[in-house]
């Protein structure tokens, strides 16, 4: 077990700085001037200039930079913007809303999905199992901004069960959001669920489990569910990650200040420091996140330590 | 267009697959003969599966939307009158009109080119790269896979929508090639192992090793023997991933990322709806139904597919 968490820890390495100097190097890419998007109309003095570019090392080669910004990170400095602003102050500020939108959606697929999976794959063909295969496939169909406006407009605005937009109610602003995040999920969960059970179930080992007389509770709860929820628990690993990246949509429509929102604008003013300070941060998650993953699927299958 | 070709391909055009290595000349020259390879044992399968019939009629009906908009309105979308200003649907104008007065219908039928050419479009340039990636990482292992399995690592830690928003704002324009490039190179790591995986179960079978036996080389054996018996997973995902596709590319117009606005695209009407959701809600409900059909079309079909593809379901 140790081998193998170490064999994994390895593969990390050679992922994250892959990953972070192409973010790097594509942001830094972007074509324009970002000390002229500062100074909007006017033009920049000579000596600010060159103060400016000296202090954000834009004069450097791009592998010079990138040591720089990795040696910032290894003391947990994620830079300033070009306004000044420490970039970990900003993302202070706009990650806890996102984290709250993004386990808040996790909960609710993880929870839904699980249990609509279970009940329509137990229960193969029976009225369960329609409902969760067209149900999901409809929503699956449905753009995450279409469903967004259409959630708005029917639960928000006309029955008034939730708050329009913004995140002054507390907990109660993110349900909407949540929902509308996790649905896509939800419905993969439910769908990959349903399918692993009913291929767990038709599994030899079930089959010995029923004949040396086991009550179906325990043949259902021990035997086929532990073994199907593999694939599940990798597919939610992963998607922890790409919530908390993909809800920029989410954000945009029900004008949540999160993670997305600040990378989008950061982008369209020229704010490199922010964007892959926001982006250098994601990766780690969800670097950590297939880890986590990774390691507990080793726990679940034995087959996986000894490979 | 080609995705009319793609999901069943003729099985007389790919029935040898099955008995390539096998006995070619003892088949008799005439009387029906019922072909057992892989394509026409799916292909059989999928004649009978009302999904795949439903969503193949629903994407006969948008390509033929796509490639002839005319043959569903005479009226031009970019003939627009602003005494119409979002007058809602009618009899005559089933749709009702938009902002600028410009018939709804005709523009939501207009719109379904940018979906249709992005979705193919892409979806093939993906299957492409993963392909010959996943072939030549499955096939030959070592070195060349162990690269393209830590590349496919380091683009899976890669949020891909923020990382496609970056890509666009390097690339500048915004027109359908970026798109088309954007999502395919953030498109081909998961098609890719798919395709390895694919070709690491048949590498090792009989008739690869009989052929090979048989003097055939590296390039052969990959094209002729491998490569039909490994394409199924890659098929099923790419008629899902064209409504992915679909749907990415109207989140990215949405955003204002993609197309710009003279250009007719359902995320750019459903943008376009947003500030007046309230007073005219029609201007969101048919691109967003129209996009939502569409994308459930290439999800069904992915389905049905998967069904064809793979005995255990059956």
């Amino acid at each position: 077990m140790t081998n193998y968490v170490v064999r994994r820890l390895l593969q990390v390495v050679p992922v994250f700085f892959g990953a972070t100097f192409l973010i790097f190097a594509l942001v830094y890419a972007v074509p324009g001037d970002p000390i002229d998007a500062l100074a909007g109309d006017k033009a920049v003095e000579p000596a600010v200039r060159a103060e400016l570019r000296d202090r954000y090392n834009l004069d450097d080669p791009l592998f010079v930079r990138y040591g720089k910004y990795i040696g910032g990170l290894a003391t947990g400095d994620f830079g300033t913007n070009f306004r000044g602003r420490p970039v970990s102050e900003i993302m202070k500020q706009r990650f806890p809303v996102t984290v709250r939108l993004a386990l808040l959606a996790f909960a609710f697929e993880a929870v839904l999905g699980l249990a609509a999976g279970v009940l329509a794959g137990l229960r193969r063909r029976s009225f369960m199992d329609s409902l969760v295969l067209v149900s999901t496939t409809v929503v699956v169909a449905i753009p995450v901004f279409v469903l967004g406006y259409l959630a708005q407009k029917l639960l928000a605005v006309e029955l008034g069960w939730f708050p329009v937009v913004g995140i002054r109610e507390g907990w109660r602003s993110y349900f909407l959001p949540a929902i509308v995040l996790g649905s896509l999920s939800l419905c993969y969960v439910a769908r990959l669920a349903r399918a692993s059970l009913i291929e767990a179930m038709r599994a030899d080992y079930v089959r010995t489990a029923r004949a040396k007389g086991l009550p179906e509770r325990r043949v259902v709860g021990v035997h086929a569910l532990r073994n199907s929820l593999i694939p599940v628990i990798t597919f939610l690993g992963v998607d922890l990650g790409s919530l908390l990246s993909g809800a920029i949509v989410t954000e945009g429509i029900f004008n949540l200040p999160g993670i997305g929102q600040a990378t989008f604008s950061a982008i369209q003013t020229q704010e490199y420091p922010t964007v892959v300070g926001i982006v250098t941060a994601l990766v780690v998650v969800f670097i950590l996140a297939n880890l986590l993953v990774d390691v507990l699927y080793a726990v679940l299958d034995p087959r996986i330590r000894y490979r | 267009m080609a995705a009319m070709q793609a999901p069943p391909p003729d099985p007389a055009a790919t029935a040898s697959v099955g008995t390539a290595t096998g006995a070619g000349s003892g088949r008799p020259a005439d009387g029906p003969v019922r072909e057992a390879s892989l394509w026409s044992d799916a292909w059989r399968q999928l004649r009978r599966n009302p999904l795949f019939l439903g969503s193949a009629v629903l994407i006969a009906l948008f390509t033929l939307m796509a490639i002839v908009p005319g043959l569903f309105t005479r009226a031009d979308p970019r003939a627009c009158d602003l005494t119409n200003s979002l007058v809602r649907p009618s009899g005559e104008h089933w749709f009702g009109f938009d902002l600028q007065g410009c018939d709804y219908y005709a523009k939501v039928v207009h719109g379904a080119r940018v979906s249709m050419t992005i979705g193919i479009a892409t979806v093939a340039g993906t299957a492409l790269v993963a392909v010959v990636l996943g072939t030549l990482a499955g096939f030959y292992g070592g070195f060349i896979d162990t690269l393209i399995a830590r590349l496919t690592d380091i683009w899976f830690a890669l949020p891909t929508l923020l990382g496609a928003v970056v890509v666009l704002a390097v690339l500048g324009g915004k027109g359908l090639p970026q798109l088309t490039f954007v999502l395919v190179i953030f498109g081909w790591p998961t098609m890719t192992r798919l395709m390895r995986s694919a070709v690491l179960s048949v590498r090792d079978m009989e008739y690869v090793t009989a052929a090979r036996a048989l003097g055939a080389g590296d390039l052969r054996l990959m094209y002729r023997h491998i490569l039909p018996n490994a394409l199924a997973p890659v098929i099923v995902y790419g008629a899902i991933r064209v409504g992915i596709v679909i749907a990415a590319e109207a989140t990215l117009s949405f955003l204002g990322l993609g197309l710009q606005l003279p250009a007719i695209s359902w995320g750019l009407m459903i943008a376009g709806a947003q500030p007046r959701l309230l007073s005219a809600p029609h201007l969101l409900l048919f691109p967003g139904l129209f996009l939502s059909l569409t994308v459930l079309a290439f999800v069904l079909l992915g389905d049905a597919l998967r069904d064809a593809f793979d005995p255990r379901l059956r």
